[in-house]
């Protein structure tokens, strides 16, 4: 019976002893120590938002640069493109005219060998018929007696000439 | 690991070898609580033939009294008692206890007596002239005034003596400080990551604060955190002190039914002295039922009130003297059989026990915890519904 009596002692010390330790531990100890973590697990969490909006932003700024990649790739492709066809066009165009410009002097070439040719061709039968006139005249001055011989002589010399 | 399994066998083979000297002065215990003297006839008796005592003393060295060893433990004590060694004196051996002295405070005829123990020649006697021989080592303090017929001539006095729980209690409230208030300190120096001590002590105290308190108290967790941490802890190291065996620890403060009284009512007060309009309202005329019901309700809310901190009272009194009661017993079985072989087997059971102590004073001071919460959150809590 007496393990389960209480004794007024030690109600009155236990009650003494508990009491100050409620009392100074919640002042010096349990108030500051709560206080404490939380402003760390506070601050902990500020920290994690920020890194979190941090990563946000980087995500945004990683997009951005995707983009601003995308477009720079896109602007070099389409000038690549250009460039090849200004080349091609220019390759082109340079063909064409050196062609025309062939196909001119060509022109010209054949316009000046057909003048030179038709030139030729009178100063020959310039020279055919001053040759002829020449032959004539030697013929008419040398033999003119026999009609005979004349006539042969003139069917000769227009043999001659009919070369053409 | 394999370092720790060696230490713990050594700990064994030592504890082994240690138990025949402990044996001897645990020996010498009976010898003092024989003299534990309840009933105040027994004084009488004792202070008519003190030469008596000698005799069933002799007797009982022969018959080992295992229920007096424990219940002189289990009790409160007015020496905190060290050990006994046993000296010859005139071709006589002579136990001699080695005790701490504590002061004996009575309050007694109107007046306040402060009576110190003396440590000399191995008995403890009051130094107060009034002091009898019947008042030596006595546990249950009688302050005495007997007449020429050997019987007690004053009434009972009230005992307010720094008894050994008292003191056992005094030196955990030190620790408790020590720890705390370094505790808080670092977080002074050191707010950011723990260190030391206080990387060991935060988990703790974020587990009571976040699993035992917060789901229970929510918002209302910072109001009465104070109260369930000091208890926590107070408990908790009472609980570890009374689990060492030898001299600072081993008192059975949490054991003691009149410490866990005053434990549960300060749970009776932070409950009904916090408890809101709705708690009140729901204890006498409990909403919701059918008005020849509501009556009864009340005598059983009523009861609800005194049984809550009652059973928080017997529950943490009965585990912790119960495991007290069962190391001495394993311990004890010793000197029952009175033969070194059962050492062995008792240490390895105590120290099986010993580890289950040691869960046992977290639970325990766990439990009380979380009781003292869900009850102040049943009584503080805000009804929705309605």
């Amino acid at each position: 019976m007496d393990l389960v009596t209480p004794g007024i002692g030690l109600v009155f010390w236990t009650t003494i002893i508990f009491l100050t330790l409620l009392i100074v531990l919640g002042k010096v100890a349990w108030k500051p120590i709560n206080n404490a973590i939380k402003k760390r697990s506070q601050s902990i969490e500020d920290a994690l938002n920020q890194a979190e909006i941090a990563r946000e932003e980087m995500k945004k700024l990683q997009a951005d640069n995707e983009k601003i990649m995308d477009e720079a790739r896109a602007e070099r492709d389409k000038m690549l493109k250009e460039a090849r066809e200004i080349k091609e066009q220019i390759v082109a165009q340079a063909k064409s005219e050196a062609e025309k410009a062939a196909a001119k002097v060509m022109a010209e070439a054949e316009q000046k060998r057909d003048a030179m040719m038709v030139a030729a061709m009178a100063d020959i039968k310039n020279q055919v018929l001053d040759l002829s006139i020449a032959v004539a005249e030697k013929v008419v001055r040398k033999q003119i007696s026999t009609t005979p011989d004349q006539e042969m002589l003139v069917n000769d010399l227009v043999k001659e000439i009919k070369f053409n | 690991m394999k370092k720790y399994v060696w230490f713990l066998l050594s700990l064994c083979v030592l504890l082994t070898f240690a138990m025949p000297v402990c044996a001897q002065e645990a020996e010498a215990q009976p010898q003092d609580t024989a003299k534990q003297i309840e009933e105040s006839d027994e004084i009488a008796q004792n202070i008519a033939e003190p030469t008596e005592d000698a005799q069933p003393e002799a007797a009982k060295e022969e018959k080992f009294d295992v229920t007096s060893l424990i219940m002189g433990h289990i009790k409160d004590s007015h020496v905190w008692h060290i050990l006994d060694y046993t000296k010859e004196e005139n071709g006589v051996e002579v136990e001699v206890p080695v005790a701490v002295p504590l002061p004996v405070i009575v309050f007694a005829n109107g007046h306040l007596d402060l009576i110190y123990l003396a440590n000399d020649k191995g008995g403890l006697t009051f130094q107060n002239g009034e002091a009898t021989e019947a008042m030596e080592f006595h546990e249950s303090l009688e302050y005495l005034e007997a007449n020429a017929n050997a019987e007690i001539a004053n009434e009972k006095p009230l005992d307010f003596s720094i008894t050994k729980n008292v003191a056992s209690m005094m030196l955990v409230s030190i620790i408790l400080l020590i720890v705390f208030i370094s505790f808080a300190k670092a977080y002074k120096k050191n707010p950011g990551r723990p260190k030391g001590m206080q990387a060991f002590l935060e988990p703790v105290f974020l587990y009571v604060r976040d699993d035992v308190i917060y789901p229970n108290l929510g918002e209302k967790t910072d109001k009465f955190l104070p109260y369930l941490m000091t208890v926590f802890f107070f408990i908790l190291f009472n609980n570890i002190l009374g689990l060492i065996p030898f001299f600072p620890g081993n008192a059975n403060v949490t054991g003691n039914i009149a410490v866990t009284m005053v434990l549960a009512i300060f749970t009776f007060l932070m409950i009904n002295l916090n408890g809101n309009k709705d708690y009140w309202h729901h204890t006498f005329w409990m909403p919701g039922v059918p008005v020849f019901v509501k009556p009864i309700l009340a005598v059983v809310e009523l009861m609800g009130i005194i049984v809550k901190p009652v059973a928080l009272m017997i529950r943490l009194f009965a585990n912790i003297s119960a495991g007290h009661i069962i190391i001495l017993s394993l311990v004890s079985l010793i000197f029952i059989f009175q033969t070194i072989a059962v050492a062995p087997v008792s240490v390895i059971f105590v120290l099986f026990m010993d580890c289950l102590e040691m869960l046992v004073a977290f639970l325990q001071a766990y439990i009380f915890t979380m009781l003292s919460a869900v009850f102040i959150s049943l009584a503080v809590a805000e009804h929705k519904h309605e």
